[in-house]
């Protein structure tokens, strides 16, 4: 598909000879909401960060479209009490944007009233917001968020995504995020990918959590937490399927567990 | 009544402080105190080599913590120590290695307290040269690489995202960072060094709202630490580099009693 935003190609991470990353197939097309979920441990962010270009990959390769925007939000920001920043000046820090420009982004992601608080008294979810909105600033075609909602409690989550989902409207962006709130995180997708290393099953909320591989990766104890959904009956499996790979571990070897 | 050995180290003293409070917000902020001594340590390594090899000890200081800086660099990409680890290694072998060397040359008496503390009050005329003209293009290469520094000490991959040459401006600012070190080192002595990054910015934390505020307030801070540990070295003939340090920690106490501001 030649439209894709972003695509991975047999994409393998490998460190001191384990696979963090096996044989990843996997392409983002504009405008879709893409969440990664998967156990601790399971690649999600070294994914993020391999499409990113922050870790470049031991073999396989990742095709972005030209002048592609990305804006990121990563997993978490530590700000230093000895760091005298406030939000308005961290969100121009690499860029030139005017006061009115920030103030329209800052309203979007509802954190208009902070925009002259100093970033290390933010809470959690304040903190996420600013950082959604200085992602936006560059008017991205996509969105890279890592786990988006940590640190935030249950209704901050139910904010986050729904305004993820707004702003996807809004400017028509792709998202492409990591989360571990499963439950909350099928609500606001349009494809799931179940990552343990390498990819498990791929495909919409609903498919995704009847497919054995999901089951099979989180236990049938996780269905109760996930709402249900109307079920597609004509749905398809659209796995990736694992075909080994050429990197430095040789062919690939069977499914992790 | 002041001589011209006091002036020379006053203006010295006040040159350093100044480029010294910018550098040092940094050193704070990216918590590089380990990374500032690592250099500072290196120092007397340069200046046994610059005795060694018959060259001016201050541009041989130079040159050594440069190459430490570029060392650290790139052994810290390894990411195979930690990189405390790594900075108390070469930290240590550098100052022991600088002590083995001078050692060794029984010709050569070096007046080494001078090196560890300090001798500000023998600045010379060509020192005050070396000094303001290491400061000015410190200060001005810093004030190109400020935006995307901060954005690096605030989030390195998001900067990476954003398009900042993270590496470059990393290593670039470690080697200005191994210039400044280099001027200090007759100022303040290689020992001390560190004290009048962080304490000078430390100080004026509270009571700044933006980081250009901060480098700026600590600038000053370092200035008066400079002009009032001089003071009280001439009334009380104490150590001048030592006493700049005492002053620098009043000034940090002090600021500690003011109620921060927003």
């Amino acid at each position: 598909m030649s439209d894709a935003l972003l695509t991975l190609e047999s994409i393998c991470l490998v460190r001191q000879g384990r696979h963090i990353l096996e044989n990843i197939n996997c392409a983002v097309h504009p405008g879709e909401i893409i969440t990664l979920i998967g156990p601790n441990g399971a690649g999600k962010t070294s994914l993020l960060k391999v499409a990113l270009g922050l870790v470049s990959a031991d073999s396989g390769r990742v095709v972005k479209s030209p002048n592609l925007r990305i804006g990121y939000m990563p997993q978490k920001l530590i700000v230093e009490r000895s760091f005298p920043l406030s939000v308005a000046r961290f969100m121009r820090l690499t860029g030139r944007y005017t006061q009115t420009q920030l103030q329209e982004v800052l309203d979007e992601v509802g954190a208009g009233h902070l925009f002259n608080s100093s970033l290390a008294d933010l809470s959690g979810g304040e903190l996420q917001r600013v950082l959604l909105g200085r992602a936006l600033l560059r008017r991205p075609q996509l969105l890279v968020l890592d786990e988006p909602v940590q640190g935030v409690d249950v209704q901050g989550q139910v904010d986050l995504f729904e305004l993820i989902g707004r702003i996807r409207k809004r400017f028509g962006c792709a998202v492409l995020m990591v989360s571990h709130d499963l439950h909350l995180v099928m609500a606001a997708t349009d494809r799931v990918i179940c990552l343990n290393q390498h990819i498990c099953c791929t495909g919409s909320p609903a498919v995704v959590q009847r497919d054995e591989k999901f089951l099979e990766l989180f236990g049938p104890a996780i269905l109760p937490h996930l709402a249900i959904y109307n079920h597609d009956q004509q749905h398809q499996h659209d796995h990736c399927p694992h075909q080994g790979c050429s990197c430095p571990l040789g062919e690939g070897k069977n499914h992790v567990q | 009544m002041f001589s011209d050995f006091m002036l020379r180290a006053a203006v010295a003293g006040i040159g350093v402080a100044l480029v010294a409070g910018p550098f040092g917000t940094f050193v704070v902020w990216r918590r590089m105190a380990y990374f500032g001594d690592t250099l500072a340590h290196s120092a007397l390594l340069g200046v046994a080599l610059g005795f060694l090899l018959e060259i001016d000890p201050t541009l041989a200081v130079m040159a050594v913590c440069l190459l430490v800086a570029v060392l650290l660099f790139f052994l810290q990409r390894q990411q195979r120590l930690p990189s405390d680890t790594l900075l108390g290694i070469l930290s240590h072998t550098a100052l022991s290695l600088g002590l083995v060397t001078i050692a060794f040359m029984e010709k050569l008496r070096i007046d080494l307290l001078a090196y560890l503390f300090g001798d500000i009050l023998a600045v010379g005329d060509k020192d005050l040269v070396l000094i303001y003209l290491s400061a000015f293009v410190a200060l001005g290469l810093l004030l190109l690489l400020w935006r995307p520094l901060l954005a690096i000490s605030l989030h390195e991959d998001l900067a990476r995202v954003e398009g900042v040459p993270v590496d470059l401006v990393q290593l670039s600012f470690s080697c200005l960072l191994a210039l400044v070190v280099a001027i200090m080192m007759k100022v303040i002595g290689l020992l001390l060094i560190t004290s009048l990054f962080i304490l000078p910015a430390a100080a004026v934390r509270r009571v700044s709202r933006s980081p250009e505020q901060m480098a700026l307030f600590a600038a000053i801070a370092g200035v008066a630490a400079v002009c009032g540990g001089l003071y009280g070295s001439l009334q009380l003939d104490t150590p001048a580099g030592p006493s700049i340090v005492v002053a620098a920690a009043g000034i940090f106490a002090i600021m500690q009693l003011i109620p921060a501001r927003q």
